[in-house]
C-alpha cells in the first residue's frame, strides 16, 4: 500500500519552500489544520495527513498493537518523510501529535530540522509532584465512558449531528468531510493518548524546538507547557491569548504566525 | 390566542429546555433559568464566572474539547451531541446538547433533559450484548473449537460472522477417519439466524457420521441431500452448498479427493506461484433435488501447495469497483505469495476487515498447506 494513499497526504504551498509537516491530534483529521494551512501555504511547502485510523486514511492498515502505541504513530510520520523524501523538514505536532514530534525526532534526529508542539502535555495523569491537569480517576472515568459509549463517541454521533437520524447516509457524508471515527479505533487512540508517559524523552529532543500553548486550556494546562519547555533543550515558549486545546482553530492568525516566525528564525 | 404567549423573555427564561449563550472562549454571557434550576446554580455563580466546558464532567471536557469545540468551529452548528453536566450538588445529568455560532461569534446552546434517553439507550446497549452473547455462545457450538493435527499438514481457518447478534449459517470441519485418513468440509446454508442454524448443525453432524461411515466425499454429499431433501420437504425449503473432501497422506503430500456440492470452487496456490480454482463440473446444490447430481475430482497437495476453501460471503463483498469477485481474489492471493496456510488466512482476514461494511455475508474460510520441501 502506498504510504501517501495510506495516510491519505495532502501536499500544498510553495515547492521551493522549507517542508511544514503538521499532524493532527486525538479527535479529528487533517481538517484541523484547514484555518492555518492557507496562511502557511504562501511560506512554506505544507504537507498534510490523517493518521491510519483517523480521517480518510486507509482503515485496512489499521493495527491495534501498532496504534497502541505512540511509537506506532511516530513510525506512520516517518514512513511518510521516507515516501515523501522529506528533509529538514519541520514537524508541526497538534495535542498527542506533539509528543509523537518527539519520538519521531529522537528516533531519525538528521530527518527533522525544528519541531512545533501546539498545546503539548507528556502526561495527562497527575504523578506526584507532576501536575498533568487529570486525576487518575478521571482519565478512568473518560476511559470508561468510552467504553460504554455513552458520550455518543459512536457511529450514531454522525446521524445526530445532522440531526436525520432516520437519514443516516446524511450523517456519513459529514462524518466523512470532517472528523470521521471508527468507535472501537477512536477509543484505542484514547486509551493510547490519555495513558501514555513521555516525560522522560522530553529530555533527548535533539532539534530546536518551540512550544504553543493558549492562555486557557483543560487539557493541556499552562503549568504542563512550561514543564514542556523546561525539559526539552533549548525550548522556546509561546503563550497565546486563546481558549481551548485548538487555538489552529480560535486563533489560526496567531497560530501561524508563531509557527512561521519560529520556522523563519 | 396569542395572547397567551406574548412574553418572548418567560418563554426563554422558563422554555422546557436550557438555553446558555457563550463568547468564543466560552465564558458564560447568559443562561435561562430553566438550565439554573437543573444545575442548582445561581445566575451569580455563572454569569461571566465560569465557562461552559465547566459545567461538564471530565469525560464530558475532554469530548467538548477534542471534537465538540473543533466541530463547531468548523461547521459553524453542531446538533445533538450526548454530553453529562454536573450539578452543583456534583450529580451529573444527562443531556443533549446543541449549539450554533451567530455573526458575533457569540455561541448559542440549547440544552435537552436526557436523563429518560440514557436510561433507554442503556437497557438497549444491555439487551444488545445479551443478545450478542446468545449468538455467540450458538455460534461456537456450530464451528469446531479446533480442526484436528493432521501430521504434515498445515492448517488454518477463520469465521467472520456478519453480524454479531445474528447467528450466521456458515460452517466447516476437519476430523480423523480411520486409517489415517481425514475429511474436511465447509459450506453454506441457505438464511440466517436460528433457523439457519438448527440446519448447520444437522448438516455438520450428519456429514460427519456420514463420512465414518463411507468416506467417499460424492456418498457424504449424497447422504446430506437425502437428509435435508427429507427433513425440509415442505414449505420451510433450505439447502446447502457444499465443498467436501477426504485428505489421504501420499509420499511427501497428500492425495486429495474433493467433491461439491454447488459450492464455489477451492483455490488451489502451487509451490510454483501459480493459482487455479478447482473446478468440478456437475455438482449441484444440496437439498432441493431428491435425486441431486455429485461430482469430484482427485488432485495432489504437494510441498509449497495450499488449498483454499471458502464461502461467497468473500468472493460477493461489496467494494467500491462492484462485487468482489473470484478473479480479484485469485490477482490478491496471486501477488502475495503467501506459502501457507495460516499466512493466507491471516493475509484474507485482513482483506475481509478491509471490506468494512461492504462484507455483508457470513465468510468462512479453510486453508490447507503442506510445508515447502
Amino acid at each position: 500500500m502506498d504510504v501517501r494513499t495510506r495516510n491519505n497526504v495532502v501536499v500544498t504551498g510553495r515547492e521551493d519552500g522549507p517542508a511544514l509537516l503538521l499532524a493532527h491530534g486525538f479527535g479529528c483529521d487533517q481538517n484541523l489544520w484547514r484555518l492555518v494551512t492557507p496562511i502557511l501555504a504562501e511560506r512554506f511547502r505544507v504537507v498534510l495527513f490523517d493518521y491510519v485510523g483517523s480521517g480518510r486514511s486507509d482503515l485496512t492498515a489499521w493495527r491495534p498493537q501498532r496504534y497502541s502505541r505512540l511509537d506506532g504513530y511516530a513510525e506512520d510520520v516517518l514512513e511518510i518523510c521516507r515516501a515523501l523524501d522529506l528533509r529538514d523538514v519541520v514537524f508541526v505536532g497538534h495535542s498527542v501529535s506533539a509528543m509523537v514530534g518527539v519520538l519521531a525526532t529522537i528516533a531519525e534526529p538528521d530527518r527533522f530540522a525544528k519541531l512545533v508542539l501546539v498545546t503539548p502535555s507528556p502526561r495527562y495523569v497527575d504523578d506526584g509532584d507532576y501536575r498533568g491537569g487529570f486525576s487518575q480517576a478521571d482519565i478512568d472515568e473518560l476511559l470508561e465512558s468510552l467504553e460504554s459509549n455513552y458520550l455518543g463517541w459512536s457511529a450514531a454521533m454522525a446521524p445526530v449531528i445532522m440531526g436525520n437520524p432516520d437519514r443516516p447516509e446524511l450523517g456519513r457524508e459529514l462524518q466523512n468531510a470532517f472528523c470521521r471515527t471508527d468507535p472501537a479505533i477512536a477509543r484505542v487512540f484514547a486509551r493510547t493518548t490519555f495513558l501514555a508517559d513521555n516525560r522522560a524523552d522530553l529530555p533527548k529532543v535533539p532539534v530546536p524546538t518551540l512550544a504553543i500553548e493558549c492562555a486557557q486550556d483543560v487539557i493541556a494546562p499552562p503549568e504542563v507547557g512550561r514543564y514542556v519547555c523546561d525539559q526539552i533543550p533549548g525550548c522556546r515558549l509561546v503563550t497565546l491569548d486563546a481558549t481551548g486545546h485548538c487555538p489552529q482553530l480560535s486563533a489560526p492568525e496567531a497560530t501561524a504566525e508563531a509557527i512561521a516566525g519560529f520556522v523563519e528564525s | 390566542m396569542s395572547g397567551l404567549e406574548q412574553d418572548a423573555e418567560d418563554l426563554y427564561e422558563n422554555a422546557p429546555c436550557g438555553y446558555v449563550s457563550t463568547l468564543p472562549d466560552g465564558t458564560i454571557i447568559r443562561i435561562n433559568g430553566t438550565l439554573l434550576t437543573w444545575l442548582g446554580y445561581t445566575r451569580d455563580d455563572l454569569v461571566g464566572r465560569r465557562r461552559f466546558a465547566d459545567l461538564l464532567t471530565v469525560g464530558g471536557r475532554i469530548y467538548h474539547e477534542t471534537h465538540y469545540a473543533p466541530l463547531l468551529a468548523m461547521q459553524g452548528s453542531i446538533s445533538g451531541i450526548a454530553l453529562e453536566l454536573r450539578a452543583a450538588d456534583g450529580a451529573k445529568l444527562p443531556v443533549l446538547v446543541s449549539s450554533t455560532v451567530k455573526d458575533t461569534k457569540v455561541i448559542r446552546t440549547v440544552v435537552f433533559d436526557a436523563r429518560d434517553r440514557r436510561t433507554y439507550e442503556q437497557e438497549l446497549l444491555r439487551a444488545r450484548r445479551q443478545a450478542e452473547r446468545l449468538a455467540g455462545t450458538l455460534q461456537q457450538t456450530l464451528l469446531p473449537p479446533s480442526l484436528a493435527d493432521v501430521p504434515g499438514l498445515r492448517i488454518a481457518s477463520h469465521y467472520h460472522p456478519a453480524s454479531t447478534d445474528q447467528v450466521g449459517g456458515d460452517f466447516y470441519d476437519l476430523f480423523p477417519l480411520a486409517d489415517d485418513r481425514w475429511a474436511f468440509f465447509l459450506g453454506d446454508v441457505s438464511g440466517k439466524g436460528a433457523a439457519a442454524a438448527v440446519v448447520t448443525s444437522l448438516t455438520r453432524y450428519t456429514m460427519r457420521a456420514s463420512a465414518v461411515h463411507n468416506p467417499d466425499p460424492v456418498a457424504v454429499l449424497r447422504d446430506l441431500n437425502a437428509v435435508l431433501n427429507r427433513e425440509y420437504a415442505g414449505a420451510d425449503r433450505r439447502f446447502a452448498t457444499v465443498l467436501t473432501g477426504l485428505l489421504v497422506p501420499d509420499g511427501d503430500g497428500f492425495a486429495v479427493t474433493m467433491a461439491t456440492g454447488g459450492h464455489p470452487p477451492a483455490l488451489l496456490i502451487s509451490a510454483d506461484g501459480s493459482a487455479e480454482y478447482q473446478h468440478i463440473p456437475g455438482g449441484q446444490l444440496v437439498g432441493p433435488l431428491r435425486d441431486a447430481h455429485f461430482a469430484s475430482i482427485d488432485l495432489r497437495l504437494r510441498p509449497g501447495d495450499t488449498l483454499l476453501l471458502y464461502t461467497d460471503g468473500l468472493t460477493e463483498a461489496r467494494t467500491a469497483h462492484g462485487r468482489y469477485n473470484e478473479q480479484a481474489l485469485r490477482e490478491y492471493v496471486l501477488t502475495r505469495e503467501l506459502t501457507t496456510a495460516p499466512a493466507l488466512v491471516e493475509e484474507l482476514t485482513r482483506l475481509l476487515a478491509g471490506f468494512g461494511e461492504g462484507l455483508d455475508d457470513d465468510t468462512a474460510l479453510l486453508a490447507l498447506s503442506v510445508p515447502p520441501a
